[in-house]
Formats: structure tokens, sequence, C-alpha cells
């Protein structure tokens, strides 16, 4: 497959493999802080390449991890009502809220449909004119301008029946905080997609702050092992930087249309994040001159009491101080089918990944 | 029992909340020693003989897709199970389920061309039965189909993989993924134009050409729903032995790659519905490859792992950049009803 087959070259990912035992001397640990690249090191088997000096820990990458349980009790709670459909992606039907999820509320017969895109959710909107159409809007930089996109689109369409529900978060301020709460690693592998979007000019402050690396990386295994390379190099000849691996797709000023999407529909609040607490100016809320479109504004809902489970460590596993295996539930109690925490839920979450390929 | 009070889509996976569906209800309920073996027939001692009996129900929505629809997918289905198990496919039964206001006309082309591979196959169909539902209480049709074979004693250990040792090789009889993917783009909510057609074959002459040339053929399996990941992950838990595949020697056709890339699924984990995973003795590997290799349904087989002494009960894929990770049994769903 074209632009894919070349990243997954077997001899360049040798290659880079070499050069990091090379020149790795000093032990290093690095953070991933995108789910995409958690999956992708655990499905083409990366640790297994790379010098016991080199270890690789998961930050809170999965934007369906951090959301918040009082986030699905209350998406929950508007799937109980008569009159609203529910629009997600498929990772958050399994998420656990208090007392249920969107999948059992699914099994007792809500209407809840997965999609694919924001477009999707509107399309089901056009089709039932009769309902609420609620699209449940999670995710980083990556898909809060589609989200955008789809609001700005209903409101120029005047699509009268169609909510956003946003949980949609931002990457800076929780790769500060984590540092700033004293997590041990020496540099991030910088999230390809979000970048994409951002640019660079968010992470400049790390170096500076921090005196720590960044590496926005691609998501192909020879993007991984090179950013990984370039991190060493950094770490080891003590010279922290931003630098772009993926330059194929990302560039230093990111997606000028998309960011001006987001000003224009979104601005920042204080959010929760599971694991982090709150967190400053980390959510994106719709703005007021958007509120039409706002599930949490149009639509009243009584929401029950949000429990946390017990035994679940996966706030300390999102910032990287532990990993799956040292949680006293993975893989007994918590599993992909049946899972606790929301590490277990999404392809993306780290508990996940690691219980696929590398138990 | 699972936490859970409904029954949620992930049970009929194929994966892990299916076989706690399986192992908590329905094999506690109907407990008895054949059950138990929970091989893809049933294998019956009739006088001093054996026959294989196996069912298997289809509500693949769309009904139609490229390479096949329900009624192929029902005949291909049953006997594969039979033939997997060792026997020879004889007699099939088929049950219809039908939604009130579906076209005769779809039916009839259902049936036609479930007629045309039963007769490929060798096989009749000797008994049925017809229900129509009220319109929305069922989705277009769904078919139940029953089959029995007849059983040649020195096969009867093939079902269980009794036999299995260190050395053994792990054959497939071409490409996977391409009943899933072909049935995911032909749903119309995805908007997906794509060439994939699903494997849909039955695949008992492939199979009993590879028992006429070799006496160790230790075990087979159709790899269906959760795909070539689950019958390895099923075949290697609580067994005394490992199993490492080589993701190089995997065939994936390149549109089932960019589809699965495009939607985040895993093609080990992807239905097939013509794809045999058989494990062979060592000496015979190659013969069984270059005999399966003549079938038109075998012509991209290959030998694609082998039978460890190491990492017992784990199964292991080298992946093609030269990491290595491990092969889990698929958990809830991966994909939407595709059988």
């Amino acid at each position: 497959m074209k632009y894919i087959d070349e990243y997954r070259n077997k001899d360049i990912v040798q290659y880079f493999a070499q050069q990091i035992k090379k020149i790795s001397t000093k032990p290093i640990r690095l953070m991933e802080v995108c789910g995409g690249h958690t999956m992708s090191i655990q499905k083409f088997g990366l640790p297994y390449l790379l010098p016991d000096t080199v270890e690789l820990v998961s930050g809170p990458g999965c934007p369906v991890c951090v959301t918040s349980r009082e986030y699905i009790d209350r998406a929950v709670a508007y799937s109980r009502l008569e009159d609203v459909i529910i629009t997600t992606y498929g990772d958050l039907i399994r998420v656990p809220g208090s007392s249920s999820t969107l999948e059992r509320e699914k099994g007792k017969g809500a209407d809840i449909r997965i999609v694919y895109s924001i477009l999707d959710a509107m399309l089901i909107a056009k089709k039932n004119k009769d309902k609420k159409v609620v699209f449940l809007g999670i995710g980083f930089e990556t898909t809060a301008p589609s989200s955008a996109a789809g609001i700005l689109k209903a409101s120029t369409a005047s699509l009268n029946n169609f909510f956003v529900y946003s949980a949609h978060k931002v990457m800076p301020p929780a790769m500060e905080t984590l540092i700033d709460e004293g997590i041990q690693i020496d540099g991030y592998v910088g999230p390809g997609h979000v970048s994409t979007i951002t640019g660079q000019g968010i992470y400049e402050n790390i170096p500076k702050k921090y005196n720590m690396g960044v590496v926005i990386s691609g998501f192909e295994p020879v993007d991984l092992m090179q950013s990984i390379h370039m991190l060493v190099q950094q770490f080891e000849n003590n010279d922290p930087k931003v630098e772009i691996q993926y330059t194929r797709v990302v560039k230093p000023e990111g997606n000028i249309v998309a960011q001006q999407m987001l000003d224009e529909v979104f601005e920042y609040r204080d959010d929760w994040w599971r694991g982090l607490g709150i967190l400053k100016n980390s959510g994106l809320k719709i703005k007021q001159k958007y509120e039409k479109y706002d599930a949490e504004k149009m639509i009243a809902v009584e929401v029950e009491e949000t429990i946390e489970p017990k035994g679940c460590i996966c706030g300390l596993i999102l910032r990287g101080e532990k990993k799956p295996k040292d949680c006293g539930l993975f893989g007994k109690v918590c599993t992909p089918s049946d899972p606790v925490g929301a590490c277990m839920v999404s392809s993306e979450g780290s508990c996940h990944a690691y219980y696929l390929y590398n138990r | 029992m699972n936490k859970t009070d409904n029954i949620l889509l992930g049970h009929g996976s194929g994966g892990k909340l299916s076989h706690e569906l399986i192992d908590n209800l329905f094999t506690r309920h109907f407990k008895n020693p054949i059950l138990e073996q929970q091989s893809d027939s049933a294998i019956l001692p009739i006088n001093s003989s054996h026959i294989a009996y196996t069912t298997d129900s289809f509500v693949v929505d769309p009904i139609f897709f490229p390479g096949g629809n329900i009624g192929t997918l029902a005949i291909a289905g049953t006997v594969n199970d039979l033939a997997v198990s060792g026997s020879k496919p004889l007699y099939l039964s088929v049950g219809f389920i039908i939604e009130e206001g579906f076209p005769i006309i779809d039916l009839e082309k259902i049936v036609i061309s479930m007629a045309e591979d039963a007769k490929k196959a060798g096989v009749k169909i000797v008994t049925g039965d017809t229900k129509v539902v009220d319109k929305g209480k069922c989705d277009k049709v769904f078919i139940n189909t029953s089959g029995i074979g007849e059983l040649n004693e020195k096969y009867i250990n093939i079902s269980s993989g009794k036999g299995i040792v260190p050395g053994d090789k792990i054959i497939i009889n071409g490409s996977i993924g391409d009943h899933g993917m072909s049935v995911m783009a032909a749903r119309n909510e995805l908007n997906i134009q794509t060439h994939i057609e699903s494997d849909c074959a039955c695949l008992n002459h492939i199979i009993s050409d590879a028992l006429n040339v070799s006496d160790k053929i230790k075990f087979m399996r159709d790899a269906t729903r959760g795909g070539l990941g689950t019958v390895i992950s099923e075949l290697v838990s609580d067994s005394n032995y490992g199993i490492l595949l080589n993701e190089d020697q995997l065939t994936i056709h390149e549109s089932v790659r960019g589809l699965c890339e495009l939607l985040g699924f895993d093609p080990i984990y992807v239905a097939n519905e013509g794809k045999v995973v058989m494990v062979v003795g060592s000496e015979d590997a190659d013969m069984v490859l270059s005999t399966i290799k003549k079938s038109p349904y075998g012509k991209e087989a290959s030998i694609i792992g082998e039978v460890s002494e190491s990492h017992k009960g784990m199964a292991w894929l080298n992946t093609s950049v030269g990491g290595r990770r491990v092969i889990e049994m698929l958990s809830g769903q991966q994909l939407p009803r595709i059988c």
C-alpha cells in the first residue's frame, strides 16, 4: 500500500533500532501522549526492538480514557430520553459510567448509533426531524475542528434538532501538568494529528521551562523509531528542543483554517481529566453564539450522582506512573469485554493495547 | 453470568463475550460430554461408527454482498464446519425466518444460489422449515442450517487437535479479512466503494484433497467470526505448547488492508468465510501446501507459522517490521453483523 509500506520497511526500522542501541548510554523514559501512538507501538511490537535503556510509557493520549464518568453519566441520561438519538464514535459506547454504559442502554432499547463522522450524525438529524440528535464530541485538537465545522454547517443549514455534547479537550495543559506533578520522564513523543492542527508552537514551552525534548511523530513504525532516535539523540547531547519528524503532514504553523474554526465556535474552560483532575483552560466549551447547538444548554436532563470505581488505577496509568500490569484488576476483573476503567475500553487506551498485544 | 442484564452485540462477536455466554449459559444448562467438546461439529457415536453434526444461524446485514449472499454463507458455513471436523458433509437442513413483505424474487435469488453451492459441494438439502414474522420482527431474512457428515474413524481427533506437537506447521488456504471487509463496505452507511469480494466458499473438496495426501493433519478450523486471531488463540489456550505466526507470511489483499487501515480494524480479527486453518506435521507440511495450492480456493495458501515448545498457552506474532506481539482473542465487537 503506497505511503504506508514505505513506513513499515523492515530494514529501515532495524536501522533505527541499531542506531538507538548505538547512541543510547543513559536510561531514558519517553512518554507518548497520543492513543494512536500507543496502539501502533504495541501492534508492531516495537518495545521488543528497543534496548533496555529506552523505556516507553503511555500518557493521557486517549481521548475516551480521559473523559470523566460524569460525562458518560450525562450521555446515558440523554439516551434514556424518549425523543433523543445519541450519535457517537464507537469507542465510547463501552466506557463505564457510574451505573451503566451506552452499550447497555442500547441493549435496553435506547437509540444509540455509531457514526464515523459528525456529518453522519447530521444526516441522521436531517432524516429524523421529530427527534433531537445529540453528537458526543470527544477528542483533542484532532476531532474538535470537525465538531466546530459541524456546528458551523448546522447553523448555515438551520438544522435545529442537532446538538453537540462537547468533551473536547486540548493537549498542552496536560503535558505540562504531568511534569509539574513530578512524573519522571525525559521527553515526549509528540502527538502527530493534534500537531497537524496546532503546529509546533504549543510545545515550545516544554524545552524552555522543563529542559525536555518533544518530537512530533507519525504513526508508522519507521516514524516512531525515528522519533525515538531523535529524542535519544537530544537527550544524549543535552539539547532538548521541539522537532517535527512527521514533516509529511505537520507544518510548523499547523492548519490555520481549522484553528480559526475552533476559535469561532469554542472557548476554553477548566476541565476535568480522568487521572489528572481539573486542568486550567484544558477543555473546549461551545461559545454562547452557538449555544443553540449545545446539548448541555438546550437539553435538560436529570443525571445520577457520579461514583468512581474502587481499585482502578487508570489515573496512575494515564500519568505514566504505573503500567497496566501493575494494576490488580488488569486482565482479571478488568478486560476489554468487561472494562472497569476507561483505559481498557478504547482500542487506543493503554490497558487495552497492552491486553491485546503485550500480555 | 456477565454483569449485564441484556444481550449486547458483543455477545455475538465470536470473541470473549460469546464464549462467556456459551460457557455460562448454554453449556451450563445443556450440559453433556459431547457438547462440552465445543468443536465445530459434534462427533456422535452411532453403533460402531461416528457422524459429525453441526448447526449455524445467519443474520448478515446486508443480505447481498459482493461475492455472496446470506444463503451462500449458510451453505458454506455449515459445510465447512462439517469438513473441518474431518467429516464428509452429506445432508443439510435449512430453516428460513422471513420478514413480512420480503420480496419473493430476492428469496428465490438466495435459494437458487444455495442450491448451486450445495450441488457443487456434493451435499443434499433434505429438510427445511419456514416461518414468517410481522414486519419489523426480523431484518428481511434469517437462515438456520444444520448438517451431518460421515466421519472416518482415523479423523476422529481432528476437531479437538489432540495430536498437536511442537514443530507442527500452521497453514491457511489464502488471504484473510476479505469477507468481513466486503460486508463492511457493502453496508450503505459507510458510503465506501471498493472491489473487495467475500471469500465465501465451501471448502470440503480442498479439505478432502489435503486429507487424501497426508495423515498428519492434526487440527482444522474455519476462521470465521473473530478471524484467524481468534482461531489461533482458542487453539493455544490451555495447551502445553505455544504458537508463533509470521506476519510476513500472511496474505492480505491491498483493498482489505486499505479499508482496515481506514476503519482501524486489525485484519487478523476480521471474519473469513472460505478459510481453513490447518495444523500439519512438519514432515507433510510442504506436500499439503502444494496440494491445496492446486485448488481454486487455495491458490494463495501459505505456511504462516508453527507450534512452539516455548510460550506455552500463548500465541505470538512476529510483526513485519521485526517486532513481536501477543495474539489475544477478540474482545467484544469489532464489526457489525457479518455472518
